[in-house]
């Protein structure tokens, strides 16, 4: 068993960590609280060539492999969160387009996307759809060349200010789950309009709009797989979402920790650093080993994935995991700091709002523990 | 002789004739042929566009140190005075001489400097070799190491001194690559060891640790010395030496150099850093760059230059000349304040032999308290402005 | 335009500590990085080769590990690499460094621009451009903070005591760089890929053909005789104050010593 990285995804963590250290860490709060969609982040993840991290060379991607898309992911979480959430959030409308797309669709939609050049959102959650994904509402109805939806989506991450994105739709509402049909649909669609951007409890620059179909044609061939597979596409997309979310826990976790750790070095009471108190090491501890299993649970489902095996259990278990790890290491990291912990001069307060998105996104943990339970007691009938 | 002409390679074109400042060389028969007058001071070695020069190296192991006798300290000057630093040089010179037993001399290149080498002498030079010539009227690396190798190749002085300026430290590694001599960058401290060796001690490693070096054989002993460090020699008008006047021809078709715009630096309102008796210098603990207004307050209140760390002039705070530190300027001021600055050993470096240092920062293991005369830990926006009340209300 | 950055690897002095007992450095635990005046050298030649075309050859003399500092260079986009490498070569001076570099120069052949960053931060004596010029019989324009061609001239702008002068030499020509010329790029992750696969070329003391006494300790004038910690200073006082008593405590010692502004 080995549990090293290959010296190629060493190489590429190493210069991602540079890269978010210098360039991404020293601006994290400036970009948070400035309530705008981080372009001049984002731009610079597309000049290195990190927008398509797993997409095929012939694409515009890096060819590499998904456990580098995971490792890279968790060094942008941990220096600055937004941008972390953006390139999690573009990767769900890549990866559909990467697993279903025709040759046509890959070339039209797909290297732009690998390349930066335009940013992805999947929009599958509807304002009665959350963990019911079956009741999607938003309708799509043949006529002539194209589909015209109708119907609103909400929550959706990089919408307004992604360019493409790859929209859930139901052609026969009757049917549930089963008319469930994946389109593409570009940004100025006649038809399509951005609505309400959530205000959240944190992630102030990320966007989270609502998508208004009104008559919206799109055509036939933006159908992503086939029609009524729809069902297919968003659950693997959402697959591949729960590692992301997990190790993007992760990464909010790591810079908790770390700020955390900081800290108690430099912070005195009693004569000494609050480092050298056995209750302030003892959560220490278990900070670190949280966030040390998480990581592996989220590298262990990436590679079962890059090996073709499935992985949904372990990626469910990844996501379930690290994101009540990330609760509980930031809250740690709050009360390490105390006072001055529970303000906005530090922070540990905003990565504590930042870390609950986790337990809710891409499948809140009460799906999680559904998932991992019918894989658990599957797999007990089978032996 | 060092200097060879390769016969089959020469085409008697001239340049070398035009490069050449001491008529060191001729064309006579379709050769070119040295004459008596060659100081080997490499000038027609670069100018041979036909590679037919042919330099023979002495082996350091091969120079007689005992050849070469004497201390020079080379001028530097702008506006028709000597620069400080030179007046430095002179003052370490006079020392290391006096410990040698050997006159000390200053070397003066420049146009129009004929009176420099009388302050030279009154700052203490036994002798001033001088060239001065209209196309030595700017530093221009061609011609001043042409003519500096002519001299010391002439006179063969054993240790040269040369200020640690951008000038210095351009010119210095030239002429000891073309002499094959040996040179200590950005020394802060010389001295002379029992068996007749120059002593140089320098910082190495971002300023984290100090080295001494000598050079055992090779001559001249080169060293640039960092400004701001030694004391300057004192000024006796009733001294009196000699100036040793060398004619030079220089054609500016052989300068490589073009000098097309100088800029004279902008002051920030406040006295010039270099020269300052007292220093207030900004740094992160500043939190935004408008909050240098503070800075340059007190500089103000003081009459002193405002200096800043590394990080604030990376963080295009403050124009980059105000940074204080090993990669930057080193200043010795009387009285230093360090104002939200942490005091990491490449800033330390270039402020730590000021007379007073007094350090304000929120931080008390800032490392700066470990150099501080005064050292008060506190709030910066508090303490600064009362102190400049309080300035303001003595003064 | 065919240009020629000469790298370092050095500790990363930033992190570098004296161990008091020993008066040696600790090394463990310091990564080794490119020399950081270096990288703004690299860059400065891949703008210039985004502007005028040609290709850029990054060459470092030193032990076998400084063939990762090469390939951080290929990262970035640098052509071709090359290793100047030789147990000859250790303990040279800078004197005994430019002989080796310009040796290694003149089998790459034709080039019309050599870029150094303007000091190594272990060494920080800013000798071998210069000497490296010299050597090559080019002229040298040190310390520059902008850098241009125009006309087939090389253009600077360099840093002096107070202020600037502009500067123009025909090439070949070595240039040496400060930090404020540009921000280095980061790589992108197709150059971190391809610098791994790259081929780095590996030149000893025979390939370049250098006089075993011209190198290493041979060659070296100058000798370092002893190390040690920098002095500290006396210890001083601490003002445990409120920031009203201490601002008053601070002007009476600024009044007391009689400073004329």
């Amino acid at each position: 068993m080995n549990f090293e990285l290959t010296e190629d995804q060493a190489a590429i963590l190493e210069a991602v960590r540079e890269f978010a250290r210098g360039e991404l860490a020293p601006r994290a709060e400036e970009t948070d609280a400035k309530g705008e969609f981080p372009w001049e982040n984002v731009r610079k993840l597309a000049e290195l060539d990190l927008m398509g991290i797993a997409v095929e060379e012939k694409y515009g991607g890096l060819g590499a492999d998904f456990t580098t898309w995971t490792v890279v992911g968790e060094e942008l979480s941990s220096a600055c969160t937004t941008t972390g959430a953006v390139y999690g959030a573009h990767m769900l409308c890549v990866y559909p387009i990467m697993l279903f797309g025709t040759e046509e669709q890959k070339q039209k939609h797909l290297t732009p996307l690998a390349r930066g050049e335009k940013i992805g959102a999947f929009g599958l959650t509807e304002p009665m759809a959350g963990s019911d994904a079956g009741s999607v509402r938003t309708r799509a109805v043949l006529d002539g060349d194209a589909y015209v939806l109708n119907g609103t989506k909400i929550f959706i991450t990089n919408g307004g200010d992604a360019e493409t994105y790859v929209i859930i739709a139901n052609v026969d509402p009757e049917k549930g789950a089963r008319g469930l049909t994946a389109f593409i649909v570009e940004k100025g669609t006649p038809g399509f309009a951005f609505g309400k951007n959530e205000k959240k409890m944190a992630y102030s620059s990320l966007s989270n709009r609502e998508l208004i179909f009104t008559d919206c044609r799109v055509p036939r061939e933006n159908v992503l797989g086939r029609e009524r597979r729809g069902f297919r596409v968003a659950m693997e997309t959402l697959g591949l979402g729960r590692i992301g979310m997990g190790i993007g826990a992760v990464g909010v976790a790591r810079a908790a920790l770390e700020y955390a750790v900081g800290y108690s070095k430099q912070r005195r009471q009693f004569g000494q650093p609050i480092s050298s108190f056995q209750l302030i090491q003892a959560m220490l501890a278990d900070m670190a080993t949280e966030v040390d299993a998480a990581r592996l649970l989220c590298l262990r489902a990436a590679w079962l994935k890059d090996q073709g095996r499935p992985f949904e259990k372990e990626a469910a278990m990844a996501k379930l995991y690290s994101s009540e790890m990330a609760m509980r290491t930031t809250t740690k990291a709050v009360q390490i700091l105390g006072g001055y912990g529970y303000t906005k001069d530090y922070p540990v307060e905003r990565y504590m709002r930042e870390a609950k998105l986790f337990e809710i996104v891409e499948g809140t943990s009460e799906i999680q523990r559904l998932v991992i339970a019918s894989h658990v007691l599957r797999q007990a009938a089978e032996s | 002789m060092p200097l060879r002409i390769i016969e089959e390679k020469c085409t008697a074109c001239g340049l070398c004739v035009r490069a050449c400042p001491y008529d060191g060389i001729a064309v006579v028969d379709k050769l070119a042929r040295f004459t008596e007058q060659c100081n080997v001071c490499g000038a027609c070695v670069a100018a041979c566009e036909f590679e037919a020069i042919a330099v023979e190296v002495t082996h350091t192991a091969d120079v007689d140190p005992t050849a070469y006798s004497g201390v020079w300290a080379l001028a530097e000057h702008a506006d028709g005075a000597l620069r400080k630093s030179t007046l430095e040089l002179l003052g370490e010179g006079r020392r290391l001489a006096d410990a040698l037993g050997v006159p000390l001399s200053g070397a003066l290149v420049g146009s129009g400097v004929e009176p420099l080498a009388q302050a030279m002498i009154a700052h203490g030079a036994d002798t001033v070799y001088l060239v001065d010539d209209p196309l030595l009227a700017s530093y221009r690396t061609g011609p001043y190491t042409d003519v500096l190798c002519g001299l010391i190749n002439t006179h063969k002085p054993e240790i040269v001194l040369v200020s640690a300026t951008p000038q210095g430290r351009d010119l210095a590694p030239r002429v000891a690559a073309r002499l094959g001599a040996g040179l200590t960058a950005d020394c802060t401290g010389l001295h002379i060891n029992d068996d007749r060796l120059l002593v140089q001690t320098r910082p190495a490693f971002g300023g984290n640790l100090m080295a001494q070096i000598v050079c055992r054989t090779a001559r001249p002993q080169i060293a640039t010395v960092r400004p701001n460090v030694m004391k300057p020699a004192p000024r006796h008008d009733a001294r009196t030496g000699q100036v040793h006047r060398t004619p030079v021809h220089l054609d500016e078709r052989t300068v490589a150099t073009k000098i097309i715009e100088v800029i004279r630096e902008q002051g920030d309102g406040g006295a010039n850093l270099a020269d300052a008796q007292i220093v207030v210098s900004g740094g992160r603990g500043l939190g935004v760059p408008e909050n240098f207004a503070l800075i340059r307050e007190l500089a103000h209140v003081l009459g002193g230059a405002v200096g800043a760390s590394r990080a604030t002039v990376d963080a295009g705070w403050i124009p980059a000349y105000h940074q204080v530190g090993q990669t930057g300027r080193t200043v010795q001021p009387k009285l230093y304040i360090a104002v939200g600055i942490s005091g990491a050993v490449q800033h330390l470096v270039g402020m730590q032999s000021s007379e007073t240092i007094i350090a304000i920062n929120k931080d008390p293991h800032a490392p700066i308290f470990d150099v501080a005369t005064y050292g008060v830990v506190g709030d910066l926006f508090e303490i600064v402005p009362k102190l400049i009340e309080h300035l303001k209300n003595r003064g | 335009m065919n240009i020629v950055v000469c790298i370092k690897q050095v500790p990363d002095t930033t992190e570098v500590r004296v161990d008091p007992e020993t008066n040696a450095l600790v090394r463990e635990g310091v990564k080794s990085i490119t020399n950081p005046f270096d990288e703004n050298a690299i860059e400065a030649a891949l703008q210039l080769r985004e502007q005028h075309g040609g290709k850029v050859t990054v060459i470092t003399m030193g032990p076998g590990q400084a063939e990762s500092a090469l390939r951080d260079a290929i990262a970035m986009g640098a052509d071709e690499a090359i290793l100047i490498s030789d147990a000859a070569f250790r303990g040279s001076d800078t004197l005994a460094t430019s002989y080796v570099l310009a040796q290694a120069v003149r089998k790459i052949g034709a080039f019309d621009l050599i870029l150094c960053g303007k000091q190594a931060i272990d060494g920080d004596t800013a000798q071998v451009g210069p000497g490296l010029a010299e050597r090559l019989g080019i002229p040298q324009v040190t310390f520059a903070i902008e850098l241009s061609v125009e006309n087939g001239k090389l253009r600077a702008r360099r840093v002096l005591e107070s202020g600037f002068e502009v500067v123009e030499v025909k090439p070949p020509a070595l240039v040496t760089v400060v930090k404020q010329i540009n921000e280095p790029r980061y790589p992108g992750m197709k150059g971190v890929l391809r610098a791994r696969k790259a081929p780095i070329v590996r030149w000893d003391a025979a390939a370049i053909g250098t006089d075993p006494r011209f190198a290493g300790f041979d060659g070296s004038p100058t000798w370092v005789v002893r190390v040690f910690p920098p002095e500290r200073r006396a210890k001083g006082e601490r003002i445990q104050a409120d920031a009203e008593t201490a601002a008053k405590r601070l002007a009476e010692v600024i009044e007391g010593m009689h400073l004329s502004p």
